[in-house]
């Protein structure tokens, strides 16, 4: 008996160290450990050939171009600015989805809505180039309709990225929102509407208070994705994008700078790590939570 | 706002001018996509030239390259399918042995392994791209200086490619797994195991069977994913581009509507996938 019981023991021991194993495996060798080497790339230089030494230069560097926290800050800010449309435009679509329509047209709606999200970014940056450069179609119909004498660009503006980032990162927020809204009681609203509540109030005291936690899933995640995105800014803003990655892609691919480099990527994670946990800290949200409901 | 309380008259058209102009921000560049991919012209741009197949089946000797003779592109698409079968693969498995983990069993640091599971999400992707590779080639140096051997996979190339982009795609399968495999009512188990059944005959009989949506569903994520990843991949990739970058390449430098045709190609993909998938959710819905 007394052995069946140790037996027992060791099977379980022996699996759970053999489920252990490739878990630990992927979060140490391709997680932890090439960041944790990032760090150490980031915090040396070199003062000979293949002599370096323990140094913050790299991060001087940064603070010192006026070029790289230029990029710095334009980026972070261009990524709120897109964030906060992105929640503007999906909040009435998650709505209609969630409350206005029901049963079939309802999860039709859905599923159009998450269609081109189906298809590569590439493609939709693809379609945009071809609606908005100068030779593309837009220019055309506004030269069609008299609008305008010659064909403007649309391209390369900051209007520009910030519609295909809009536009990339929309289903993370629909998702999101579509599910709080949908856990929202309708008896609630109709309580509050035949008190005499006015629609601005039932849309400020109770549709948003119960959405909270969806709408900082989504935007949690619309940020994250738009701050680090590379293929929108370059393709949609060329020269102009001026989009922090690009930055660490130069470093990194271009030049060969890989110490300037790693440490514009730990800046970069930082500042998304910073915000994320501002905007946990302000909705007074869990990670894991958010991460679930994302 | 809601269909039970008293409209006013405006907000139902409000509403649908405002779904009608949704819908054409949504879907006007996927369609803008499509048609130029028949137009008759060497460059995707209006006006219309006359309707044409010549992006799809010319050859080179034609003056215009199709997608079917264009072996640079059509190569590009097959290292992203062989890319994504890898990574869909290892994520999926690795996926399913988390959910065990995680749902079965106590441990000392179980907390700490979950918050770490969720990490590889919240690290953008071209910053999961350099330290991998950073880390991949000062490994190779390592060994390449100290042993004299040379381990050509640390190298920028496909299996860094697969590597990179399986450190997140398998958080997402984990995820997807483990939320399934909590919902699984252990009854069902016990009973099986009371009735004598082995370990492995209740895990093949019954709990898998009960998992199979969410490792078909993972599956499908994850290639897609693993199809569409782009940021990553950028750093990682060495001679042999898949099809994001070879695109963006293109893009950059002005390409001919041959990849409006694979894009068409993709959409169409895409559509049956997802097709096929809501098909067989439906039908499992409609037996419950």
């Amino acid at each position: 008996m007394n052995d069946g019981v140790q037996s027992a023991r060791w099977v379980t021991r022996l699996s759970l160290f053999l489920l252990l194993a490739p878990a630990v495996l992927w979060l140490s060798a391709l997680i932890l450990i090439p960041h944790l080497d990032l760090a150490v790339l980031s915090l040396r230089e070199r003062i000979g050939p293949r002599q370096y030494s323990v140094s913050v230069a790299q991060y001087k560097t940064f603070f010192a171009e006026p070029l790289y926290w230029h990029i710095f800050v334009r980026t972070a800010i261009m990524s709120i600015v897109a964030t906060g449309l992105t929640l503007l435009l999906a909040f009435p679509v998650a709505w209609i989805i969630a409350k206005v329509l029901s049963g079939r047209a309802s999860s039709l709606l859905f599923v159009i809505c998450l269609i081109p999200f189906w298809i590569s970014e590439t493609v939709r940056t693809l379609g945009w180039m071809i609606l908005l450069r100068e030779s593309g179609v837009l220019p055309h119909v506004l030269v069609l309709l008299g609008l305008t004498q010659q064909p403007i660009e649309m391209l390369y503006h900051d209007a520009t990225i910030l519609v295909g980032l809009v536009y990339t990162s929309l289903l993370f927020m629909v998702v999101p929102l579509v599910g709080s809204f949908e856990s929202l009681d309708n008896s609630l609203i109709e309580a509050a509407s035949d008190l005499g509540a006015s629609s601005r109030a039932i849309l400020t005291k109770i549709i948003i208070p119960h959405a909270a936690p969806g709408m900082t899933a989504g935007c949690i995640v619309v940020f994250m994705l738009t701050l680090g995105n590379y293929l929108t800014p370059t393709l949609l803003g060329g020269k102009n994008s001026q989009w922090f990655t690009e930055q660490i892609y130069t470093q990194f691919i271009t030049r060969f700078n890989w110490e300037q480099g790693a440490a514009l990527g730990f800046l970069l994670l930082a500042l998304s790590t910073l915000l994320v946990w501002a905007g946990l800290k302000l909705s007074g949200q869990r990670f894991s939570d958010v991460m679930r409901r994302a | 706002m809601i269909p039970s309380l008293p409209n006013t008259w405006w907000s139902g058209a409000l509403t649908r001018v405002y779904l009608l102009c949704f819908l054409t921000f949504l879907f006007l560049p996927l369609l803008t996509v499509a048609l130029f991919a028949f137009n008759d012209a060497p460059y995707p741009a209006p006006p219309w030239h006359g309707f044409t197949l010549d992006w799809f089946f010319g050859s080179a000797d034609h003056r215009r390259t199709g997608l079917f003779s264009d072996s640079e592109l059509l190569g590009s698409l097959g290292t992203s399918v062989v890319v994504a079968l890898w990574v869909t693969s290892l994520s999926v498995l690795i996926g399913l042995c988390n959910a065990f983990l995680m749902e079965r069993f106590e441990f000392r640091a179980k907390g700490l392994l979950a918050v770490l599971m969720l990490v590889p999400l919240v690290i953008p992707g071209v910053i999961l791209g350099i330290s991998i590779l950073a880390f991949a080639s000062r490994l190779a140096e390592f060994f390449n200086d100290y042993m004299g051997i040379e381990f050509e996979f640390l190298r920028p190339g496909l299996p860094l490619v697969v590597l990179g982009q399986f450190s997140y795609i398998a958080a997402i399968a984990t995820l997807t797994i483990s939320a399934r495999l909590r919902r699984f009512d252990r009854t069902l188990e016990e009973a099986a195991l009371n009735l004598g059944a082995s370990r492995l005959a209740t895990l093949q009989t019954i709990i898998l069977p009960y998992l199979k949506p969410a490792l078909v569903g993972s599956a499908a994520v994850s290639f897609l994913m693993s199809f569409e990843n782009f940021n990553t991949t950028l750093m990682l990739v060495g001679a042999n581009s898949p099809l994001t970058i070879m695109m963006y390449g293109r893009m950059r430098e002005g390409a001919t509507p041959v990849l409006n045709a694979v894009s068409l190609f993709l959409m169409l993909a895409s559509a049956v996938l997802a097709l096929t998938l809501m098909r067989k959710g439906d039908r499992r819905n409609e037996s419950n």
